[in-house]
């Protein structure tokens, strides 16, 4: 199952930090809020960039960010 | 001997009072969110967060030093509990508060994200009560404090912080909303149809 | 028990101005045990009536297995082209309640709110009081605004706080008020219960379609000669929802179907043969939602129309997600100019890039409805487009 990032949009403040942290899954939107690049709106996390993920997670100043497996994938199943 | 821990007692508290300063300094630039040269928004937060460290170490030497200084006076109950110490109770006093207030800041921010970040920010402002006790306690304890360099390094200390902190109220907002032009007012919808 | 005399006409048939004539016309309530209802519930098919559509039974046993659950009957209602929630609250109250007790009743809960918009509070009160329900009602005053009738909006607005959506997960079936699972169903979903309680599944199937049984209320608006609240079973067609409103009063060029988080459907003889389902309406982006349905006439102009309905989207956000409170006003600042100004093709390009920036970033689905209502303008009403780079409008006004 693949693990995805989710933002808590209600908290998020655009400071900005995980776009620092996470280059390659995020960029910023036109006012400042990240942005997925894959084109889905909750980026899956490749195991590659777990440590990294995890460090944008805990280092967020709103704790907006949140990892969690996608539960309803087609071929979930696959360790 | 006992000359050797009073001056490493009084030497290890001049450079938490400056680490302390230091970790205020950049409490509030990490606040901002606004990044320095050379150090984005998450490395400020990083240094934030080692300086704070390095100065609860240095606390620490503190502490154990006078503890074992017999000219110091101090109880172990003296370190948690102030105001009731044998020598300068009001100004070691204060030193127990700051100290008290540190461990809090330290374990609510280990914490965080147990606590969660409303708590953990209304915890946080106990900063701005540590800090001036331990700046307090550093000039009322001191056996030097009429003399020229400790005070020239307190004032440095707090000019830094003050600076800080009108660059900080002074400054644009952290948060870097673009705010968006007005948008003509619906004319009422029923109209519409 | 009585029969309703028409087969179609079941919500509105069982108006009822006091309990004691409620009780006449229905009959009491059968007192039937939480695991019997559920049952007969699922066996109906009750599909959600508040816009979502999602299978009741389902609702009812996520929320049943657990302790200390709530029920939320929501009549909040806070979209201005639908007023079915209103017209049942004020038509038959008691059958509303009927259904919150019996939601109750399945879901072991044992505390109970109706969330009603404030001008009909008092009145509902007294409804409240003539009743006996084992687990009393609170009635909760509902603001005006859009956002007012969302799940976790409603959730909050019954722990008494700003009625403000609020992120999921937890989804309020496991955390809702208070920490407690909560049921949030529509007040004409509950009302729809009081009636499969007393008559059974097999007569809620009777009418309308396999998928979504039973009978919805409509809210037809716009263009038609009599625009109001009317029944009909699910799966009739878009024309036969304005003959109930009396027909459309003028040429209509395209129905506006689910509300402002809808999308545009146009009037062609093909379409208007479209039963209102969600599969049938599908290549439009379209769905039944809550019944609402407004016919835009030829005299207006559908990218003015829309502009104005997105600004007034743009101004009802929460303020809470960067994405929607900035991106919605940019939107409507982009329509207002594709409507009155000088619709480039850069803007139609960057109307659907903003879009794309918008859509799902939110912690509920204001932002996303209102992307699929621009969306669907953009194709719905490419050939307006096409009008107004020439300086002229298909609805032959516009501030051009």
């Amino acid at each position: 199952m693949t693990d995805r990032l989710r933002v808590d949009w209600t908290r998020c403040r655009a400071r900005g930090l995980c776009l620092e942290l996470l280059p390659e899954l995020l960029t910023a939107d036109d006012w400042g809020y990240p942005l997925s690049r894959s084109g889905e709106t909750e980026p899956s996390v490749p195991r590659w960039l777990s440590a990294h993920a995890e460090r944008a997670v805990v280092e967020c100043p709103r704790l907006a960010l949140r990892i969690s497996p996608d539960p309803g994938e087609p071929g979930a199943g696959r360790p | 001997m006992t000359d050797a821990l009073w001056y490493f007692g009084r030497g290890t508290g001049v450079t938490v009072l400056v680490l302390f300063s230091l970790v205020v300094v950049l409490g509030i630039v990490t606040r901002s969110g606004q990044p320095l040269p050379g150090l984005p928004r998450f490395a400020v937060a990083a240094l934030h967060r080692t300086v704070s460290l390095a100065a609860l170490a240095f606390l620490t030497l503190h502490v154990l030093t006078l503890l074992l200084d017999p000219y110091a006076q101090l109880r172990l109950e003296d370190v948690v509990l102030p105001f009731r110490a044998a020598y300068r109770p009001a100004w070691q006093g204060l030193g127990t508060v700051a100290l008290d207030l540190v461990v809090l800041l330290v374990a609510s921010s280990l914490l965080r994200q147990r606590i969660g970040v409303r708590a953990w920010r209304w915890l946080h402002w106990a900063a701005y009560l540590c800090w001036p006790a331990a700046v307090a306690h550093a000039i009322g304890t001191g056996t030097d404090r009429h003399s020229g360099w400790l005070l020239t390094v307190v004032v440095a200390c707090a000019g830094a912080v003050g600076a800080a902190g009108i660059w900080r109220l002074v400054g644009r907002s952290f948060e870097p909303d673009i705010p968006v032009a007005r948008v003509p007012p619906p004319t009422g919808l029923a109209g519409l149809w | 028990m009585t029969e309703l005399r028409t087969p179609t006409q079941r919500l509105l048939a069982a108006a009822a101005s006091s309990y004691g004539r409620h009780v006449q016309l229905l009959g009491p309530l059968p007192d039937v045990s939480g695991e019997r209802v559920r049952q007969l519930v699922q066996d109906s098919g009750l599909t959600g009536r508040g816009g979502a559509g999602f299978p009741t039974s389902r609702k009812l046993a996520a929320v049943a297995g657990r302790r200390r659950a709530v029920v939320v009957a929501n009549g909040a209602e806070g979209e201005p082209a639908s007023s079915k929630d209103r017209v049942l609250l004020l038509r038959a109250p008691h059958l509303v309640l009927d259904g919150v007790a019996v939601a109750v009743r399945a879901t072991g809960a044992t505390e109970a709110f109706l969330y009603a918009p404030d001008d009909l509070a008092d009145r509902l009160q007294d409804v409240i009081r003539q009743r006996a329900d084992p687990v009393g009602v609170t009635l909760i005053r509902a603001d005006s605004s859009f956002i007012a009738g969302q799940e976790t909006a409603a959730v909050a607005a019954a722990e008494g706080r700003p009625a403000v959506p609020r992120s999921v997960p937890p989804m309020p079936f496991v955390s809702g008020v208070r920490g407690r699972p909560t049921l949030v169903n529509n007040v004409e979903t509950l009302a729809q219960l009081g009636l499969i309680i007393r008559y059974g599944p097999d007569w809620f199937r009777a009418i309308g379609t396999a998928d979504e049984p039973g009978s919805r209320l409509l809210t037809v608006s716009g263009a038609v000669f009599r625009p109001g609240v009317y029944e009909a079973p699910t799966g009739d067609t878009l024309a036969a929802a304005l003959r109930l409103a009396g027909g459309a009063a003028g040429s209509v060029q395209a129905l506006l179907v689910g509300g402002y988080h809808g999308a545009w459907v146009p009037w062609l003889p093909d379409t208007a043969g479209l039963p209102l389902t969600r599969s049938a309406l599908a290549p439009y982006d379209a769905a039944p939602g809550a019944g609402i349905l407004v016919a835009l006439p030829r005299r207006r102009c559908g990218l003015l129309a829309t502009a104005e309905i997105v600004a007034y989207l743009a101004g009802q956000n929460a303020g809470q997600c960067g994405p929607c409170r900035n991106g919605l006003p940019t939107l409507a600042g982009q329509l207002w100019e594709l409507a009155t100004g000088w619709p480039t093709t850069g803007l139609v390009r960057e109307i659907s890039r903003v879009a794309g920036l918008v859509d799902g970033r939110g912690a509920c689905a204001h932002p996303t409805g209102t992307v699929r209502l621009v969306r669907s303008c953009l194709r719905v009403f490419s050939a307006d487009v096409e009008l107004h780079r020439a300086g002229r409008c298909a609805a032959g006004r516009g501030t051009r």
